[in-house]
């Protein structure tokens, strides 16, 4: 996913001399293809993520494009001031990268876990907030993000995501993409969670269920729409993120829901408000923390 | 361009006069802050910056960020005198339904470009903007004004490091050192000294003069101006609540609005030394 990110910001950047790369001296290899053909767009601001995003913010204010980029909270939490107050407030085009959400750094801990991003990020006004599911969706995000005007930010996976979506045609900021029509259930995901959550149904659909599932690129602005018609049609929706339960998209799902009459029972999935203080590889944590695709599964059938 | 005033002398004096009268509407804070900054923002905007105060976004202009934000008063002061907005608003300073916030907003205030208020943001603002016009080899400089108790923020070293590295001589840093910061003088809160070697070890060009000095200001301002890869920054030495004497060095005055008799003789003291 994350190659497939700077794949995509180079062929933006050759349309766009004002897209410009700031990093916080992360991405070895990874940043390469923007750094030896944009050389004079390129910035290591150092181990210094305050500053990065300042900087990002002063350079935005004088119209350039701006792309911070580093691993797991050391974009979002690390500065999260100087993104409210600097960025949002200004409503400057930073857009701010984030690799390895979820559980990506699985075994490296719980330092390198971005769990609360979604929510964190989704709480400041004028920030829109992204987490593709596969390198198709990162490369549509990408594109799309850097079409509109504002602060956003972007959550990858790690690396190796699996392609789910064979072409997304229409992509548009805030709208859900369909994976599979169902209206029993409907499963919900936002960013690399993607890969379980579609087994999850795969193994629910096996079993004789008629399974409805959608990806969440967008989490804000959140698709009401989708929600509330699968809410309509199926007796069961069920969020999944690789994320803190509270305040991400199963927070924003829960959110619209609220306020509305609908006839589907809401199922949140994701990390139960606690830190990973296990140690393990990203799969061995989402078996631990009930995000794979079997725990899925079985959260399910439960509430059902 | 409406007319603009060129006298720094002058332009001090109405910042001070102007902020007595705008904290004691208001009930506002740091009005020591703001007498301490007076002069530095008074040079600046009379003698020094390239502006249109018919045309705020001219591209041209040179830039200014006031990283110490609660010292407001003295930004809006100025581009009111200057002939930015009307002087009468200055009035409406904290005021319900106002556009003059505190602390520097930018929104919808002419010749505002950055909002700031919580401290340490402004250097590495004002390092990107300087990026950017070194990039488009635009002529414009950067200046930002922070406070001496503001370089306990850790941001404030990030950009100092970042700014040397790279070679931002646009970029101008003027601190007003009045050792003083919220509860404390700044030796018995953080130690700063050796000030002026820390930022000279950070690779940065310094200058160290009276703060208070509009000549020395003039001077320094217009050395920093030439420099080409190195950025400056100047220590300007001042006194907190400068120009009222009962306020001056003294603590209280960061945050106690002048009322009553304290409001009368500071408006005396103020109207008995005009030049």
């Amino acid at each position: 996913m994350r190659n497939t990110f700077i794949k995509t910001l180079v062929e933006s950047a050759r349309k766009d001399k004002d897209i410009c790369l700031i990093i916080g001296d992360l991405g070895f290899g990874v940043v390469t293809p923007f750094m030896e053909e944009f050389p004079e767009r390129f910035f290591n601001a150092g181990i210094a993520e305050q500053n990065m995003t300042s900087v990002a913010a002063g350079m935005a204010k004088e119209g350039k494009k701006v792309v911070t980029y580093s691993i797991g909270n050391f974009t979002t939490l690390r500065c999260l001031e100087q993104i409210r107050n600097d960025c949002a407030y200004h409503e400057v085009n930073v857009k701010i990268v984030s690799v390895g959400g979820g559980l990506a750094y699985g075994a490296h801990g719980m330092t390198h876990h971005a769990t609360e991003d979604i929510a964190i990020m989704r709480a400041i006004p004028n920030v829109m907030v992204f987490a593709p599911g596969d390198p198709e969706e990162a490369k549509e995000v990408t594109k799309a993000m850097f079409a509109h005007e504002g602060t956003c930010y972007l959550r990858l996976g790690k690396g190796g995501e699996k392609r789910i979506h064979e072409e997304i045609k229409n992509f548009r900021i805030g709208k859900a993409i369909k994976i599979k029509e169902g209206n029993e259930i409907a499963i919900f995901s936002t960013g690399a969670i993607l890969d379980e959550a579609t087994g999850a149904r795969q193994r629910l659909e096996e079993m004789g269920y008629c399974v409805a599932q959608y990806s969440f690129p967008t989490i804000k602005p959140i698709d009401s729409e989708t929600i509330l018609d699968c809410a309509n049609k199926c007796n069961m929706i069920v969020s999944v993120e690789e994320h803190n339960i509270l305040g991400g998209l199963g927070g924003a799902v829960a959110e619209v829901l609220a306020e509305h009459n609908t006839k589907a029972k809401l199922v949140r999935i994701g990390m139960p408000d606690t830190f990973s203080s296990v140690v393990g590889k990203q799969s061995y944590l989402r078996e631990v923390y009930g995000l794979s695709a079997k725990k899925i599964v079985e959260k399910v059938l439960s509430k059902l | 361009m409406r007319k603009k005033l060129e006298d720094s002398e002058e332009l001090a004096w109405r910042i001070r006069r102007d902020a007595i009268e705008m904290t004691y509407l208001s009930n506002g804070s740091h009005i020591a802050s703001v007498l301490s900054v007076a002069d530095i923002v008074a040079v600046l905007y009379a003698k020094i910056m390239n502006y249109d105060n018919t045309n705020p976004k001219l591209p041209t202009r040179d830039r200014i960020i006031l990283s110490k934000g609660h010292a407001g008063a003295a930004i809006y002061a100025a581009l009111a005198e200057e002939g930015f907005f009307n002087v009468e608003e200055l009035k409406t300073h904290y005021a319900d339904g106002s556009r003059l916030s505190g602390h520097v907003s930018h929104k919808g205030v002419p010749g505002i470009e950055i909002s700031t208020g919580s401290l340490g943001h402004g250097l590495s603002i004002g390092a990107g903007m300087a990026l950017v016009a070194k990039m488009d080899k635009q002529p414009y400089k950067v200046f930002v004004i922070l406070g001496d108790g503001e370089c306990d923020e850790g941001a404030v070293w990030e950009s100092a490091l970042f700014a040397n590295q790279y070679q931002l001589g646009n970029l101008i840093a003027i601190i007003d050192h009045n050792k003083m910061q919220s509860l404390d003088f700044c030796e018995n809160t953080m130690k700063l000294e050796p000030f002026e070697e820390k930022w000279k070890s950070f690779g940065w060009n310094t200058i160290r003069i009276d703060g208070h000095n509009h000549k020395e200001l003039q001077k320094a301002l217009e050395e920093a101006k030439q420099k080409k890869e190195t950025p400056t920054v100047i220590i300007a030495d001042t006194i907190k609540g400068k120009g009222i004497s009962f306020m001056e060095n003294q603590i209280v005055w960061h945050y106690r609005p002048p009322q009553g008799e304290d409001y009368t003789k500071a408006v005396e003291e103020l109207e008995a030394n005009k030049k």
